[in-house]
């Protein structure tokens, strides 16, 4: 039968008049005899764009891309054929400044590298320069020091989850995290002095003890934070965009994520249960009760969930360190590392020697090498450090998990739309300090 | 609390892995080798120069053109299984004379074993040691990055280049112990030739083609790129 399709007038058309009884124009399909007929698709309008690939460009200065990363895309329509990342608009050479730095003066860089971790990469730094140094931290010490790691892991978790929630294109969430992030700075603000760029830690101790009613302000903020996460967790794990923005994408087997290198929650959404704070423990880790958790499919939404349950097990784990604190020292007592107190200093000639040479000079450890890794927010973070035994490192080097974790975004946004690229790259966690260094 | 993921309590390590222990109070040098090296030398014999324990981890030393064979046999063997490859450096000593050492810290995930594989590159020599991308695929890009701050060329690498430093970076590499703190060029050349940079050509060549591209560009900008202009990332 013969069709064909126009559009009446609205006063010749009884249907054409909308609730409010305003007139409105309907198009209308009708056989040669007036009755009508079903709606053919119509007509392709556009020209074939099959097999013209596009190139597209994302930043470096973007807000999605989390930083100075810029991405050079190869779209098929809307799809990603391939994808050519670039990095080290943000290098700043912190390997080769180190190499003229004694110890203690590494540390001002390690804030500066993944700074949203700013006080677990002082004591991964720490810990290293320990390790050459062949000393044990204090018992106080480890558990300040465990205290500051997770501190700072739920406030890079949320970090990610509020900025992550922004990319999806939801904004609540990212005020409630980054209010909850305020208290955490407070708390890093109320110990030491200073917020985003601590450096907590000195080799051989901490730069200053907690003070007076610390303690209470952090039990204060383990009570009220749980609250928050289940707030966010009640918002967006059942939420039909989130979950529709995030499942089956960037999807890494098991194998696949070994294979690539990645860590931290990135690999654990892929179901491989390695945690550096359970396989190769630190600061007597082994010691604390927490769960690991791990996903099962290794999308977004896995990488998602990790995070979210590891900001819960974060809290377990401040709640059993502010139990089991420990009164005492917070320096250990080696002369080669710590500095004579102040008071000696000033009065005595022998601490006025000490402290002039380890300040001029610097601890000095012996021949030798360590690579210590600990679990960041973003994964293993590793520092390698070579001694010749003076006073400043051989080689310092930072094995950087947003590093490896974003060489797989090729793989990883391979096939999936060029919106879907935001979301992954938001669920790798980069921090391009780190990434450039 | 969401249910669609487990909670584990052990690390992917298999069940007969030795516990967890924190390594505390090391000695300086010896201890506990690592079981992997004396495999090793049973495997290699005397492509592995030297095994000692630093601080509580085990060194290998092997010889640079056997460094991918005895990083492979370690990633297959089914007793070794180290399958996830930490990182890739290189260090240089202050010591004019002592050569180059290309770096692999591996690890065995089911095996709770950590190895480190030093390759020496004697520093007169080409700087060229075999690529294990072909292993680990996370080797990209931190080959990469060792290449662009040490010169060591990773052989069989797909696609090495520069990746922190642009690439017309012509200083040299950084990271060398003759490279001074401040770079090799003046602040004034340094500075001529940011501002001499051109933001335009930011696209290499290979990007240009993905959309026939550049075809598309002004003629001017066409006949600069043609000459070889890559000046900005």
């Amino acid at each position: 039968m013969a069709t064909q399709k126009r559009t009446v007038d609205v006063a010749l058309s009884t249907t054409g008049v909308d609730a409010q009884g305003r007139p409105q124009r309907v198009p209308l399909v009708t056989a040669d005899d007036g009755s009508p007929v079903a709606v053919e698709a119509p007509p392709m309008m556009e020209p074939d764009l099959a097999g013209e690939h596009m190139l597209i460009n994302i930043g470096p200065q973007h807000p999605a891309t989390h930083g100075v990363l810029r991405l050079v895309l190869e779209l098929d329509g809307e799809t990603v054929v391939r994808c050519i990342p670039h990095v080290g608009y943000l290098h700043c050479g912190f390997e080769k400044l180190g190499e003229y730095r004694q110890y203690n003066q590494i540390l001002p860089l390690t804030d500066r590298e993944d700074y949203l971790n700013a006080m677990g990469n002082n004591v991964g730094m720490v810990l290293g320069a320990e390790r050459l140094f062949g000393i044990e931290p204090t018992e106080r010490c480890k558990v300040l020091r465990v205290i500051a790691c997770e501190l700072s892991r739920i406030a890079s978790h949320l970090v990610w989850l509020g900025t992550t929630c922004i990319d999806i294109g939801a904004f609540t969430p990212f005020l409630w995290a980054f209010q909850q992030r305020e208290y955490i700075y407070n708390l890093i603000e109320s110990w030491v002095g200073a917020r985003l760029t601590p450096t907590i830690t000195r080799v051989g101790g901490l730069a200053a003890d907690i003070p007076d009613g610390w303690l209470q302000n952090l039990r204060t903020f383990i009570a009220k934070f749980p609250a928050t996460v289940d707030e966010i967790d009640k918002m967006l794990t059942k939420n039909g965009i989130w979950v529709g923005r995030t499942i089956g994408l960037g999807v890494m087997t098991a194998d696949e994520a070994i294979n690539w290198g990645l860590s931290g929650p990135m690999l654990r959404a892929s179901g491989v249960a390695y945690d550096v704070r359970k396989d190769f423990p630190y600061y007597d880790y082994e010691t604390y009760d927490f769960d690991v958790p791990i996903g099962t499919n290794g999308d977004v939404y896995d990488r998602y969930l990790v995070r979210m349950e590891e900001m819960r097990q974060s809290v377990r784990i401040l709640q059993q360190a502010a139990d089991r604190l420990p009164d005492g020292p917070i320096n250990v007592d080696d002369p080669r590392v710590i500095l004579p107190n102040k008071s000696k200093a000033t009065s005595e000639m022998e601490s006025m020697i000490h402290h002039f040479k380890l300040v001029m000079e610097g601890p000095r450890p012996p021949l030798g090498e360590a690579y210590v890794a600990m679990e960041s927010p973003k994964g293993e973070k590793g520092y390698y450090m070579v001694s010749d035994g003076t006073s400043k490192p051989v080689r310092w080097r930072i094995r950087p998990p947003s590093f490896v974790n974003l060489s797989a975004i090729p793989k990883m946004v391979e096939g999936h739309l060029l919106s879907d690229v935001i979301a992954i790259n938001a669920s790798i966690d980069i921090v391009m300090g780190e990434i450039d260094r | 609390m969401s249910d669609s993921f487990e909670l584990q309590y052990p690390g992917s390590a298999l069940g007969n892995a030795p516990a967890p222990v924190s390594p505390s109070n090391v000695p300086n040098r010896g201890g506990e080798v690592n079981p992997s090296a004396a495999a090793l030398r049973e495997q290699f014999g005397d492509a592995i120069s030297r095994v000692e324990v630093v601080w509580g981890d085990t060194n290998v030393y092997v010889r640079p053109d056997r460094a991918l064979d005895v990083i492979r046999w370690l990633h297959d063997d089914p007793t070794q299984r180290y399958d996830y490859l930490s990182d890739v450096t290189a260090v240089e000593y202050r010591d004019a004379d002592f050569p180059i050492e290309v770096i692999w810290h591996l690890r065995s995930l089911p095996f709770r074993r950590f190895l480190r594989v030093k390759a020496q590159l004697e520093k007169n020599a080409p700087l060229e040691v075999t690529s294990v991308w072909s292993i680990y695929k996370c080797a990209d890009w931190l080959e990469r990055e060792c290449f662009d701050m040490f010169g060591i060329k990773f052989v069989g690498h797909p696609d090495l280049r520069r990746i922190l430093m642009w690439e017309q970076y012509r200083e040299g590499f950084p990271l060398r112990k003759d490279f001074p703190l401040r770079g090799r060029f003046s602040r004034a050349e340094q500075l001529r030739q940011a501002l001499a940079a051109n933001p335009e050509a930011r696209y290499s060549m290979e990007e240009l083609s993905i959309a026939d591209a550049f075809e598309d560009l002004p003629t001017e900008m066409r006949s600069r790129l043609r000459g070889g202009e890559r000046t900005g990332e």
